[in-house]
């Protein structure tokens, strides 16, 4: 009997064998007899008129291959970075989609924007000849910030985009919402910043391509979360040769948090030089140009209103949002802080009427595009603090009001007034045990013991829930979606029984090998250690969407589910013939096909090796082999959930904010392996945290220069301000997964800045301070405990 | 990073003769600063003169009147010294601080003052205690050494070779940590030496520099309670994206009479 590692197992990841012992295939690792080395030259300004290139000097320093500039790929003919989604405004007007060049074209729009590409024999010689690419600039006036870009006599980032306005769009029924709110008897408003995040994946971006002219085929290894798409787009959009003569692969991937989820225009410039200069060429950014070229997160400027009656019951919810898009719009852009984004203000509540109004907005810094929750974190964040807002002003406890409106576990499946139906969920499951766990009883004596050592201790609660399970095809193309999202698996069963799974998800830290290999494991009753994942490479995987938006279990996990049960349809055929039965009388468990109520049975490995050695086999109706593929495209996205109560303690003579203890409850539905699933929440959890806490990219208002640019700026979130964290499931199954999972990815990045703020603000409310903007760094907070005392200090006096 | 060539003197004056004759050369110790430097190309010396290799110059040795510490004592050794944590605790603790685990065991003391840099840890430490700078001509005075963001007195062909340490009554220093950096934001050494309280800071603006505030408050008395909610003016004070000019004179007075408390201890 075969040992099966299935659902609910948590064996040791397999991935980390070769991770820990330094035999992963990483892009910048990789080398080529005769590679040359490509070096990016890179805009000094955030606004500035193209107004010449001359490389004479670059061309003739030594090694120098090639200058590439954007000259060359007009003459070229190739096109320019294509959008993936195509939102509408209001009243039908669609956003306005400038074309984003793959090299500079007339006028540079962000520090960082790509001028030239310089290609040469060595790093140091392509490094030398870049800095005499003499690129002549007129500088124009710079606009980093959303509110600034979109008022009267701002610079203007394209001529045909008036008012820095890519999108005015909105969600939601706006007259059901202002009648709401013209009966309310209290509204809460809350005005706050999302402030802009850099991903900062541990591996920096990097690309290796080469051309063989005696086949035509390009072959592009690069750091990538789905690189069939970046093959589709590339070739057919920009580069515009045959998808089939590209092989794109993303071996290991250092990370990526959404970073490496874009096409990107370093991948088509390599790819297009590569035969240009007929020598592979590879480039590595570095983190400084990390910093300055890898797509950003968030920075969204909010108005918020909670109208409630005066029992406190939610009556309707209107928020005003301008998303910041930086210079272009990159391959998800203008859909996260729309779709991913307005749908998810309802939270786990039954506020009836919502209205929300996003303007997406252009500005000289780098696009924006998906981080880790991508939209939803922002909507977690407005609903979340509101609510703690309202409990303040109406005196009413801010766990009590929660309970008032959240949606009872009886009422799933329940639909929102803003899209989404949420399938299942246990909103007031996950906070009565997150209570509980979190000695919530216990606080009023911690924080009378921090008051006695002069320090101010707060307990902050977010009750979120997300979208993801990234989507269902139909759905998202009403939304402006221009591709499809479903998932591929093939499930290919070998002669000997082993099995290779080919996917078209992408692990780059998430424990798929694992993971999916426990789904075979469960579903064919065969050992774990019989099955292989292959992923990231379009030579060998069907297709694939890639690997964001919490997706892969979701919905590649459910096209391995769908593949597995071919497999056994077709093990059942074998098996019947085999055993001269009637095919409906054929039962299959834990690997072993049977005759209903006898003991004759086949294992799976005996019908892996009739399927191949196919004497005593039913050729006329069967097909000799054991693979099958599936293509699964979801019927709804997934919604996963939970309350996580963060508590803080402040020391105001520094501003000091140090998270003492961290509770999260997740319902993510069926776990699978429960100790990636922790992983994960750490790991989201304490991103969650570097955004509360730490992390912000500020760029100076009149240059445009990004001023956190590097490690020494720029802090993300370090191991000494990890709390210890009480991370759980309290699951109930998705109903329309075939496992009930939910996806667990991207949960920790979106439940947790909220019930950081708010555990903050609360540690400072006796000041009457009702909110902080993020990043809560020392000085941020020494500053609002300034402006909370001071006054009340002069009146004293 | 651009190519250089790359010499290891065998000795004090070897390393010496290479800095006056090779020109644009560069000497580097652990390289915490200069290495990033070089990575960004923001500097480009055609050499670097390895130090590492110089005998004698990681010492850490007890003299009567304190310590005296080798130029290439890592700040991981001052901070694991029994030596130093018996003389002078207070500057064990502070190289225990310094940067991260990486950087300590890189990062050498000569290399740290040398470099100057407004926001280092042991400019505060070497000027409050009055420590004297050795080097390979002459020894100059704490008070002499520190001219401002990142220039000191050293001359051109000139090399820290160590640092001596008078033995203060007591000692103690605290700072706010830059989350990022891990640079002081603030931080402030207090000392009571035979010459009397002395008091120095790093991070408030352009290097370090003593406050004489702090230390006629601490010598009346001293204790935190004298410090604490002692205002320094906020003009003399650098603002930048990490903490505004307030806030660091703030953190000065706090960041005192922490110190104080460390002394106590």
């Amino acid at each position: 009997m075969a040992t099966i590692t299935g659902v609910g197992a948590a064996p040791l990841r397999k991935e980390d064998l070769r991770f820990l012992t330094g035999r992963g295939q990483y892009v910048a690792d990789m080398k080529r007899l005769d590679m040359a080395i490509g070096v990016f030259v890179r805009s000094p300004h955030a606004h500035a008129v193209l107004k010449g290139i001359d490389a004479s000097a670059a061309l003739q320093a030594p090694g120098v291959l090639a200058v590439l500039t954007g000259q060359d790929v007009a003459a070229d003919g190739l096109g320019s970075l294509p959008c993936g989604w195509a939102i509408t405004g209001k009243d039908g007007v669609p956003m306005k989609e400038p074309s984003f060049p793959i090299l500079a074209q007339g006028k540079v729009r962000f520090v960082g924007d790509m001028v030239a590409f310089v290609i040469a024999e060595s790093i140091e010689q392509a490094r030398a000849a870049a800095e005499l690419v003499i690129v002549d600039y007129e500088e124009l006036p710079a606009v980093v910030g959303v509110l600034e870009a979109v008022s009267d006599g701002a610079p203007q980032l394209y001529d045909d985009v008036p008012g820095n306005l890519c999108c005015d769009w909105a969600l939601g029924d706006e007259a059901a919402t202002d009648a709401a709110f013209a009966k309310a008897a209290h509204v809460a408003r809350l005005s706050l910043i999302n402030n802009r995040l850099i991903g900062n994946p541990m591996e920096p971006r990097a690309a290796l391509a080469e051309y063989n002219p005696g086949n035509g085929h390009y072959t592009l290894f690069t750091t990538s979360q789905f690189p069939h798409v970046v093959r589709w787009l590339m070739s057919a959009l920009v580069l515009k040769i045959p998808e089939q003569k590209v092989r794109v692969v993303a071996p290991d991937v250092g990370g990526g948090f959404g970073v490496k989820q874009f096409l990107y225009g370093e991948e088509a410039v390599i790819t297009w030089a590569a035969k240009k200069v007929g020598v592979p060429v590879k480039w590595v950014s570095d983190r400084a140009e990390g910093f300055m070229s890898d797509r950003q997160g968030r920075d969204h400027v909010t108005e918020a209103e909670l109208a409630l009656d005066e029992n406190g019951k939610f009556l309707g919810f209107r928020v005003h949002t301008l998303a910041n898009m930086g210079g272009y719009l990159s391959t998800f852009g203008p859909n996260i802080p729309t779709n991913l984004y307005a749908p998810l203000l309802g939270g786990v509540y039954t506020t009836p009427a919502i209205y929300c109004n996003v303007k997406v907005v252009f500005t000289n810094t780098v696009p924006v595009d998906a981080y880790r929750g991508a939209g939803r974190p922002e909507a977690t964040f407005v609903v979340e603090r509101i609510v703690d807002v309202a409990a303040a002003d109406m005196g009413i406890d801010r766990v009590e009001l929660r309970r008032r409106n959240m949606i009872p576990k009886e009422a799933y499946p329940y639909q929102t007034p803003v899209l989404v139906e949420y399938d299942s969920g246990d909103p007031v499951g996950c906070l009565d045990r997150a209570e509980t766990v979190a000695d919530v009883a216990g606080f009023a004596s911690r924080k009378a013991a921090s008051r006695a050592a002069g320090r101010f201790r707060g307990l902050g609660y977010s009750t979120y829930v997300e979208a993801c399970g990234l989507a269902p095809s139909r759905f998202a193309g009403r939304l402006g979606a221009r591709g499809g999202l479903y998932e591929s698996a093939t499930l290919r069963v070998h002669p000997t029984g082993q099995v290779t799974v080919l996917i078209g998800t992408h692990n780059h830290g998430q424990g798929h090998e694992t993971t999916f290999a426990q789904i075979v494991s469960e579903r064919l009753g065969i050992p774990f250690e019989n099955v292989d994942i292959v992923f990231g490479d379009t030579d060998k995987v069907q297709f694939g969407m890639g690997t964001y938006g919490s997706r892969s279990l979701v919905v590649g996990g459910s096209a391995l589910n769908k593949a597995s049960d071919k497999v056994i349809a077709k093990g059942r055929k074998i098996a019947a013939h085999l055993l001269e039965a009637g095919e409906q009388d054929i039962e299959f468990e834990a690997g072993v096909f049977s005759v209903a109520g006898t003991d004759r049975t086949k294992s799976f490995v005996e019908i892996a090796l009739a399927a191949y050695v196919p004497h005593n086999y039913p050729l006329e109706v069967l097909e000799p082999g054991l693979e099958e593929q599936a293509y699964y495209d979801p019927i709804n996205f997934t919604y996963p959930g939970g309350a996580h109560i963060c508590e803080v303690e402040i020391d105001p003579d520094t501003g000091v904010v140090r998270i003492e203890r961290y509770t999260g409850v997740d319902d993510v539905g069926t776990v699978i392996n429960p100790m990636i699933v922790e992983g994960q929440l750490h790991g989201g959890i304490v991103q969650g945290i570097g955004q509360a806490l730490c992390e912000a990219a500020i760029y100076d208002d009149q240059s445009g220069q990004l001023l956190s640019g590097s490690f020494m700026d720029y802090c993300m979130p370090r191991a000494d301000m990890s709390p210890h964290m009480d991370v759980s499931t309290h699951s109930t199954p998705c109903t329309h997964t075939p496992l009930g999972v939910k996806g667990c990815g991207e949960v920790g990045t979106i439940g947790s800045p909220a019930a950081v703020i708010n555990a903050v603000v609360d540690a400072l409310s006796h000041l009457g301070v009702t909110h902080v903007d993020m990043p809560a760094t020392p000085n941020r907070i020494w500053r609002v405990i300034q402006n909370a005392t001071l006054p009340r200090a002069l009146a004293a006096e | 990073m651009r190519d250089f060539a790359y010499h290891q003197p065998a000795t004090v004056p070897d390393a010496v003769a290479l800095l006056g004759s090779v020109s644009e050369s560069r000497p580097i110790a652990g390289g915490m600063t200069l290495l990033p430097t070089l990575k960004n190309r923001l500097a480009s010396p055609s050499a670097l003169i390895d130090l590492a290799g110089l005998p004698g110059l990681q010492s850490i040795e007890e003299r009567s009147f304190g310590l005296a510490i080798g130029a290439l004592a890592r700040h991981a050794d001052v901070a694991r010294s029994r030596l130093v944590a018996t003389r002078i605790p207070a500057l064990a603790r502070l190289a225990g601080s310094i940067g991260d685990p990486a950087v300590r065991h890189r990062g050498t003391i000569g290399g740290s003052l040398a470099n100057n840099d407004p926001a280092a840890d042991y400019p505060a430490a070497a000027l409050a205690l009055g420590a004297r700078i050795v080097t390979n001509r002459r020894e100059i005075p704490a008070d002499d050494f520190f001219l401002g963001l990142f220039e000191t007195a050293l001359g051109p062909d000139e090399l820290i070779t160590g640092v001596v340490f008078p033995a203060p009554k007591r000692a103690g220093y605290a700072k706010l940590r830059n989350p990022a950096s891990r640079y002081a934001v603030v931080g402030v050494f207090v000392a009571e030496t035979a010459n009397g309280i002395r008091v120095a800071m790093t991070g408030a603006g352009n290097g370090v520099v003593r406050v004489p505030e702090f230390e006629q408050a601490l010598a009346t008395s001293f204790a935190p309670e004298a410090v604490a909610h002692l205002r320094l003016a906020p003009d003399d004070f650098a603002s930048d994206m990490h903490a505004e000019a307030a806030y660091r004179a703030h953190l000065a007075s706090v960041m005192a009479a922490r110190a104080v408390a460390d002394a106590l201890a």
